[in-house]
């Protein structure tokens, strides 16, 4: 009975439970999904993650190689993402060159990267004007459940810090880089960026972390990522409907408690990973 | 049946540095507007303020759909077409009053009208609103909002760089008292352009 009435009016359904102030998955309106996350899982990658929100999936693999630095930079690496959202994910997406919501989401990772100095490119550098390191990091979504981007946030930056690069010395005779692959170390992460997303319901009503249906069903959407000293690198309201400032001040005050809630659960598993 | 609806915006910005002064008790630069210049379209606009991009297209499309009635029109596509004629700062923010200012040309029925602002925050955190292309290169950070007409409410908003929580507040105050300017441009050009004919 309940299956039909949520096919036929899937509105008026979910409107019935956010009454209550609840969700049909039973999770209030300002709780996240259960959120795992497994690094280190690609060998052949310089490093990765995978990251689990609820259902969505997505993982990050880290490729590191060299390249010529721009000549306006001489010092500064590059950093180069890109989010694949394959037919296996989800019915929406169909096979052929990136449609415009993993562009979108592409856009979105390469900004949060800029905006919050995640990595300084001058770490990057090996030899300036000559050598540098350049980061190729692939995000595939595995599972599409809603809330890609806080799920692409969190797996770029577990790939990130489990990236570690080998040595690198240029030999003075032959011009040439020699690669010490026996002595690695880990990349210098200065800030990390938590994405929180919200769905904004007729007009009015804001919940976090929606699954893909509630997504469908919401008449707006938003997205704020904060770093660990309360700031801000991104701001993402793609339109739809309007919200006060005072609702912005509720949404910034749950960011900040996400904030911390993905740091520790970083923590502890970059810690139960490093005896190693 | 099915009916196409085209609104050409073409968009004039001046170029050059510090050219026209601000207007009194507003930070916002000299802007005028021309309608309805094109004469195949079925609305056009021409907006001239102060002298990426899928992504870019993807913020003005949902601030659009957002406020446009579309269940007054099934069937329909709307498509607004914008040409940068040239860039001096603040060009998002452009684009998005431009379709506005189009979209009303056109006669679709909208909730609210909506109008983009820009501040920019340097260094020091002092406000800027409506910055040139320097002031944007120089500044630490560059925040865009999509302003509704009704109730000053945010509907799209995209930033660049790093800011508090405070200062968020603040450029969001500062562009709410901006946006009623806008608001009051497009009415008095409105209002020439049905008075004269």
């Amino acid at each position: 009975m309940a299956a039909g009435f949520k096919t036929v009016e899937p509105l008026e359904y979910y409107r019935r439970f956010l009454k209550e102030n609840c969700r049909p998955d039973g999770r209030e309106l300002g709780e996240f999904r259960t959120t795992t996350v497994n690094i280190g899982s690609i060998s052949t990658a310089d490093g990765s993650a995978l990251v689990k929100l609820g259902n969505t999936t997505v993982i990050c693999g880290v490729k590191a190689e060299f390249a010529a630095p721009p000549t306006d930079a001489p010092d500064k690496g590059y950093v180069v993402p890109n989010v694949d959202l394959p037919p296996l994910c989800s019915s929406r997406f169909r096979s052929g060159p990136p449609g415009e919501e993993a562009q979108v989401a592409s856009q979105f990772i390469a900004d949060v990267i800029e905006n919050s100095q995640i990595i300084q490119k001058e770490d990057l550098c090996i030899s300036p004007g000559k050598l540098v390191w350049v980061l190729y990091c692939d995000l595939i979504c595995l599972d599409y459940d809603g809330n890609i981007l806080d799920a692409c946030t969190f797996a770029l930056l577990a790939a990130l810090k489990n990236v570690q690069l080998p040595e690198v010395t240029i030999n003075e005779e032959t011009a040439l880089a020699e690669v010490n692959l026996k002595k690695k170390s880990y990349l210098n992460i200065r800030t990390h960026p938590v994405a929180t997303s919200f769905a904004v319901f007729d007009d009015t009503l804001l919940i976090v972390d929606p699954t893909g249906e509630e997504e469908h069903l919401a008449t707006g959407t938003l997205t704020i990522v904060m770093d660990e000293e309360g700031k801000l690198c991104c701001l993402h309201k793609p339109g739809g409907s309007g919200l006060t400032g005072a609702k912005l001040q509720d949404c910034m005050s749950r960011a900040v408690t996400r904030h911390k809630e993905v740091k520790k659960l970083m923590d502890e598993v970059i810690k139960s990973m490093k005896p190693k | 049946m099915e009916e196409e609806m085209h609104t050409d915006a073409k968009i004039r910005a001046e170029s050059g540095t510090g050219s026209s002064p601000r207007g009194p008790g507003c930070s916002l630069r000299h802007f005028a507007c021309e309608q309805n210049l094109l004469s195949r379209p079925d609305g056009s606009a021409s907006f001239l303020q102060g002298v990426a991009e899928k992504s870019r297209e993807r913020l003005i499309r949902n601030t659009c759909e957002a406020v446009v009635l579309g269940t007054l029109h099934p069937r329909t596509s709307i498509t607004v077409v914008l040409q940068v004629v040239s860039d001096a700062g603040s060009l998002l923010a452009c684009c998005l009053n431009a379709a506005c200012m189009a979209l009303v040309d056109a006669g679709v029925p909208m909730r609210a009208l909506f109008c983009g602002v820009t501040c920019a925050l340097d260094s020091d955190g002092t406000l800027v609103l409506d910055p040139t292309s320097k002031q944007e290169k120089e500044a630490r950070a560059v925040l865009t909002f999509a302003l509704d007409s009704v109730e000053r409410k945010l509907l799209m908003s995209s930033t660049k760089g790093l800011y508090s929580d405070t200062e968020l507040q603040q450029c969001l105050a500062a562009a709410q008292a901006a946006s009623q300017h806008v608001f009051r441009f497009y009415r008095e050009s409105l209002q020439r352009r049905y008075s004269k004919s």
